[in-house]
C-alpha cells in the first residue's frame, strides 16, 4: 500500500474523509507536523507556540459548522504529546470531529497522547465523535492516551462519541466534565481490544450545577486475551440527574472489570448505575442462524450492532 | 411437502433416557396450515426446533421439498426455505427493528414501505419502531410481534411459529390472526403453528395433538377438538369432574 494509500484509509477510517473538507475549518496533524491546515469564517484554528498543539477558537453563535482535526502517524517509532484546546463562544451548535490512526509496520512502538480542553459557552452545544484505530503488520505497539477536559457552562452540552475501533494496543482514556447550572453531557464509548490489547478507561462527570444531566453510555467487547478496565463516576453535587451504563461482551480469555461509580453530595441529586458482563448469548446466534446468516455471520452481526 | 418420518429424541436425565418424541411420522402438504397443539411438556416445541435443525433427533428423518434435510445445518434449512418463529425471542443491543428485518429479508437493503408491510401485519407502526433497537427497551409482547415480522420477511416456504400469541394483547391477536388467514389463502407457504387459541386451531386445514411425545390425535378441527380436552384433564378425577361440570 503506497503512503497516500495508508493516509487515506486512516483518515476515512477516523473522520471519515476522502479528501480535504472543502470548505470546514481543518487541521490534519501527521507524523508530529501540519499536513493541512484551515480557518472558516466562524472557526479558527492557529498553532500553540509554547507547545504542540492548536487552539480552536468558535465564534459565539457559530451554528452547523463542523471542525475536523485528525491525527494520524505512519512511521514506526513517533511518540508525541499534543495539547488542543477549544473555546467555544456562546449559543453556538457546532460538530467537531477529532480521531487518531496509526499504521506502524516497524519494530518500535508508535504513541499519541493528547489533552483535550474544551471550553464550552453558555447555551452551546457540541457533538465531539473521536475514533481511533490502529493497523500495520509491524511488531511494534500501537499506543494512545487520551484526555479529555470538558467545561460546560450554564445550558452548554456536549454529545461525546469515542470509539476504539480495532488495532490499538494500549490506551489509558481519561475523561473529565464539568457542568453549570443546566448543562447536560452524554458520552457515548464503544471499544474493542483483541489480541493482548489493554484499554482503561475513566471517567469523571462532576454534575455541579442544579438540573445538571450526565449519562455515560459505555459497550465494549473484548476478544482473545485483551483487558479492559472501565472506572466511570458521576458525583452529583446539586440537583441532577446522573446515568451510568456499562455493557460488555466478553470473548476468549479476556478479562474485563467494569466499575462504575456514583457519588452524591446533595439531597437531590437522582443517581443510578448499571453494569453487565456476559458472552454472546446463544439464542442470539440460532435466531440469526434461522435467517440464514452462518454462526461467523451471526456473531459478526451482533458485535457490529453492539458496537455500532 | 415436509415429511417426518419416524422421529425419535430423547435425553439422558439421572443416567437414563427419557423420551421426549416417540416414534412421529408426519406429512404437511404443500400450502397447508397445520396446527400442533397439545398439553404443555407434550413435546410440540422439540418437535418444531427438530424441524428447524435447533434440536437434532436421536433417529428418524426429516424431508423437506424432496430433500433429505435431517443432516443440515440450522442455516442450510434456513436457505432451503424453513423459517421459525421463537416463542421467546432473544434481544439484541444495538440491532435495530429495521435491521432485524432487512437481515430476514436477505436483501442487503430494505425501504421503509416493506418494512412498514410486514410491522403491519403484525399491528405495529413502522414510524414507531423502525429505528428502535430490539433490547430490553421493548416489552415481550413488542419483541413477539416483531419476531412474527421477520418471519413474514424471510418469505420463505414453511414458516413455523412456536406460540405465536404468547403475550399478544387481545387486538394485535385479532390482526394476527387475519395476517395467518391471508397467508394461508394466498397458498404460498405452509404454516405450523404451536398454539392453544381456538380461534388459531379454526384456522387449521389439520390439527395435530402432541402428548408424551406422540401423536394422540390427527385431523380436521371438528374432528380433533373434543378430543383435546379429554387430553387436557388427563387421568385426574377432580379435573375432571370439574371440566366436565358434574
Amino acid at each position: 500500500m503506497s503512503e497516500k494509500d495508508i493516509d487515506r484509509e486512516l483518515l476515512q477510517t477516523i473522520a471519515g474523509m476522502d479528501d480535504k473538507p472543502e470548505g470546514a475549518a481543518f487541521n490534519i496533524r501527521k507524523n508530529g507536523g501540519c499536513e493541512g491546515r484551515f480557518s472558516s469564517e466562524n472557526i479558527a484554528i492557529t498553532g500553540k507556540t509554547d507547545k504542540a498543539g492548536i487552539d480552536i477558537n468558535v465564534k459565539p453563535g457559530t451554528k452547523n459548522e463542523t471542525c475536523f482535526i485528525p491525527v494520524i502517524i505512519t512511521e514506526s517509532g513517533v511518540s508525541e504529546m499534543v495539547y488542543n484546546d477549544f473555546f467555544i463562544g456562546e449559543d453556538c451548535d457546532v460538530n467537531i470531529v477529532a480521531g487518531c490512526g496509526i499504521f506502524n509496520c516497524g519494530g518500535d512502538d508508535s504513541r499519541h497522547d493528547g489533552v483535550h480542553t474544551f471550553h464550552v459557552g453558555k447555551n452551546s452545544h457540541i457533538k465531539y465523535t473521536e475514533k481511533h484505530y490502529g493497523a500495520g503488520d509491524g511488531k511494534g505497539g500501537r499506543v494512545m492516551n487520551p484526555q479529555t477536559v470538558v467545561y460546560l457552562d450554564e445550558n452548554a452540552s456536549i454529545t461525546m462519541e469515542t470509539v476504539q475501533i480495532r488495532g490499538i494496543d494500549s490506551t489509558v482514556r481519561d475523561t473529565r466534565i464539568y457542568c453549570e447550572k443546566g448543562a447536560e453531557a452524554v458520552i457515548t464509548e464503544r471499544l474493542l481490544t483483541h489480541g493482548e490489547q489493554h484499554a482503561d478507561s475513566n471517567m469523571i462527570i462532576e454534575l455541579n450545577g442544579e438540573d445538571s444531566k450526565g449519562r455515560v453510555i459505555s459497550r465494549s467487547v473484548a476478544q482473545d486475551d485483551s483487558v479492559q478496565v472501565f472506572k466511570p463516576c458521576v458525583i452529583g453535587n446539586a440537583k441532577c440527574f446522573g446515568h451510568v451504563q456499562c455493557d460488555s461482551i466478553i470473548m476468549g480469555n479476556a478479562n474485563i472489570h467494569s466499575v462504575p461509580e456514583i457519588a452524591a453530595n446533595c439531597a437531590d441529586a437522582q443517581l443510578i448505575h448499571e453494569a453487565a458482563i456476559g458472552k454472546i448469548a446463544g439464542d442470539q446466534i440460532l435466531k440469526l442462524q434461522t435467517l440464514g446468516l452462518t454462526e461467523e455471520q451471526a456473531e459478526d452481526c451482533i458485535l457490529k450492532g453492539f458496537m455500532s | 411437502m415436509l415429511e417426518l418420518r419416524d422421529i425419535c429424541y430423547s435425553v439422558k436425565e439421572n443416567g437414563e433416557a427419557l423420551d421426549i418424541l416417540d416414534h412421529v411420522s408426519l406429512i404437511i402438504p404443500d400450502g397447508q396450515l397445520v396446527v400442533f397443539t397439545g398439553p404443555n411438556g407434550g413435546g410440540k416445541t422439540t418437535l418444531a426446533k427438530i424441524i428447524m435443525g435447533l434440536a437434532q433427533p436421536t433417529s428418524g428423518s426429516i424431508v423437506w421439498d424432496g430433500r433429505d434435510v435431517t443432516n443440515m445445518s440450522i442455516t442450510e434449512r434456513a436457505n432451503a426455505g424453513i423459517s421459525y418463529g421463537f416463542q421467546q425471542p432473544p434481544r439484541f443491543k444495538g440491532i435495530t427493528v429495521r435491521k432485524l428485518l432487512t437481515l430476514a429479508s436477505g436483501e442487503k437493503t430494505l425501504s421503509k414501505d416493506r418494512c412498514c408491510q410486514f410491522l403491519t401485519r403484525v399491528g405495529l407502526c413502522a414510524n414507531d419502531y423502525l429505528t428502535r433497537e430490539v433490547d430490553s427497551s421493548l416489552s415481550g409482547g413488542e419483541v413477539k410481534r416483531i419476531e412474527i415480522a421477520t418471519i413474514l420477511a424471510r418469505n420463505s416456504k414453511l414458516m413455523i411459529f412456536d406460540e405465536p400469541e404468547a403475550g399478544i394483547d387481545l387486538w394485535s391477536f385479532a390482526r394476527l390472526t387475519e395476517t395467518f388467514e391471508q397467508i394461508h389463502k394466498e397458498g404460498r407457504a405452509s404454516m405450523i403453528i404451536i398454539s392453544h387459541q381456538e380461534r388459531i386451531i379454526s384456522l387449521a386445514d389439520e390439527v395435530v395433538v402432541i402428548g408424551e411425545g406422540r401423536i394422540r390425535h390427527r385431523g380436521v378441527v371438528s374432528e380433533v377438538l373434543p378430543n383435546i380436552l379429554a387430553d387436557t384433564t388427563g387421568s385426574c378425577p377432580v379435573i375432571g369432574k370439574e371440566a366436565s361440570g358434574k
